[in-house]
């Protein structure tokens, strides 16, 4: 996850000290991915390093702040031009876990299927259930407390409608065995068929 | 909380012998007020089936609706129209509005037909278009309301002379996202304000506005999520 070109994006709009920048980091984000103090501070010292950001000095209250440079300001605009890299895609346990059910005896896929598909949909009524009292707010940090939730209720909506996929397809496999899409040596289909 | 809807071991069977098809297998569903409960699950679950015999469009082959403590099986055909026309209302995928009819007739319609005055029905029509969010439609015909409109028509006919059942097909069929989460959120005010609600729905997104989500599978409830906690402890398990 990108908390170094967060930081620094959070840093373009001023200089500001650790701890503000992690409070800031949460807000936009509604505290999905909470950060600690400890990794903002490690963060900021690798950015130091590579020169993008630079001590400012010291606050009334002695924080230690830190001031963007140019090279960082070039990093968070090449950041914002360039796509989010998809050529390796990160290891996702459902599918890891539905991969090896089909092909390991014994397994009752369907179940697995349902009782993920009922967690799932469970996860998406508390989003929406948030995102209901978002949109209560009209603040720009309301807004992008959104756009995440947003982000949440589509992937937990992609998960589902790949499961309902997955059980269309045993459905299938199962009534016509030899047209198996995966190796039929290893598909239980005594198992699926139930 | 009271059942607003409930429907005990329910049964429909499509045609008979070999060529019979079990549509549902013994279904039992209660639904309070102030509760929406959505249903889901692939083609030929029962989805629909589901939603025809809790309206009263059509009888199960064996089994009870009950629809505010009345049993629909126990009514003349007549009596059952009348309870229907009273208590439930609808909203369609394709919203079914009729075309020479303007909003708020289109909205009236329903307490026409179950005998209200028709200046008593336009007020009732009329009453119901704000709730909706589209005051100024009165007297527009459906060609000339917009694609994000029409729905909150329906919407408004569903819920005129505050009906306490609401069952609504897929609602939000053809609608793009936005408009999509308008009609839900309609849906989840009526409840919220006290009706009960089922939503049939193959979308999770959709679904999840609901108190409760029941998967059906081949004519079964298989599964259902459990009743939500309350938002504010949601909030600070995000915060943790």
């Amino acid at each position: 996850m990108s908390i170094r070109q967060g930081l620094l994006a959070l840093l373009e709009q001023g200089p500001m000290y650790g701890y503000q920048l992690r409070v800031e980091f949460e807000s936009r984000t509604g505290a999905t991915w909470p950060l600690n103090v400890g990794q903002v501070y490690t963060t900021l010292g690798r950015l130091e390093r590579d020169g993008m950001v630079e001590p400012a000095g010291a606050d009334d209250e002695g924080h230690a702040v830190y001031r963007i440079t140019d090279l960082g300001r070039a990093e968070v605009a090449t950041w914002f031009r360039t796509p989010v890299s998809r050529s390796a895609p990160p290891r996702d346990e459902l599918s890891i876990k539905l991969a090896m059910a089909v092909t390991v005896p014994g397994v009752d896929v369907r179940a697995v299927v349902q009782g993920q598909r009922t967690a799932t949909v469970r996860a998406l009524q508390d989003y929406t259930r948030l995102k209901a009292r978002a949109t209560q707010g009209t603040a720009p940090a309301d807004l992008a407390w959104l756009l995440v939730l947003d982000s949440l209720v589509f992937a937990a909506e992609a998960e589902v409608r790949w499961l309902d996929h997955c059980e269309a397809r045993l459905s299938r496999a199962a009534q016509d065995p030899a047209r198996v899409d995966v190796p039929s040596t290893t598909v239980p289909t005594t198992e699926t068929a139930r | 909380m009271s059942a607003v809807l409930e429907l005990r071991d329910l049964t429909r069977v499509h045609g008979d012998g070999e060529s019979a098809v079990h549509a549902l297998r013994g279904l039992s569903l209660t639904v309070s007020a102030g509760e929406l409960v959505a249903v889901m699950g692939p083609s030929g679950s029962g989805k629909s089936t589901l939603l025809t015999l809790a309206g009263g469009l059509d009888s199960p082959t064996s089994g009870t609706v009950t629809i505010e403590g009345t049993e629909l099986g126990g009514l003349s055909r007549k009596a059952a129209a009348a309870l229907r026309r009273r208590s439930v209302g609808y909203v369609f995928q394709d919203f079914n509005l009729i075309p020479a009819l303007t909003a708020a007739e289109n909205v009236a319609l329903p307490r026409e037909l179950d005998g209200d005055g028709v200046r008593t029905a336009r007020a009732l029509g009329l009453g119901a278009l704000p709730e909706v969010g589209i005051p100024e439609r009165a007297d527009r015909f459906p060609h000339d309301m917009s694609g994000g409109q029409q729905p909150r028509e329906a919407s408004a006919r569903a819920i005129v002379g505050h009906r306490r059942l609401v069952l609504a097909d897929e609602p939000t069929g053809a609608l793009d996202s936005e408009t999509g989460e308008q009609v839900l959120r309609l849906l989840r005010a009526r409840c919220d304000a006290g009706a009960a609600g089922v939503l049939v729905t193959h979308e999770a997104r959709h679904a999840a506005w609901a108190d409760r989500v029941v998967f059906l599978r081949d004519g079964l409830a298989v599964d259902e999520t459990g009743p939500l906690p309350d938002a504010e402890s949601l909030l600070h398990a995000s915060e943790r």
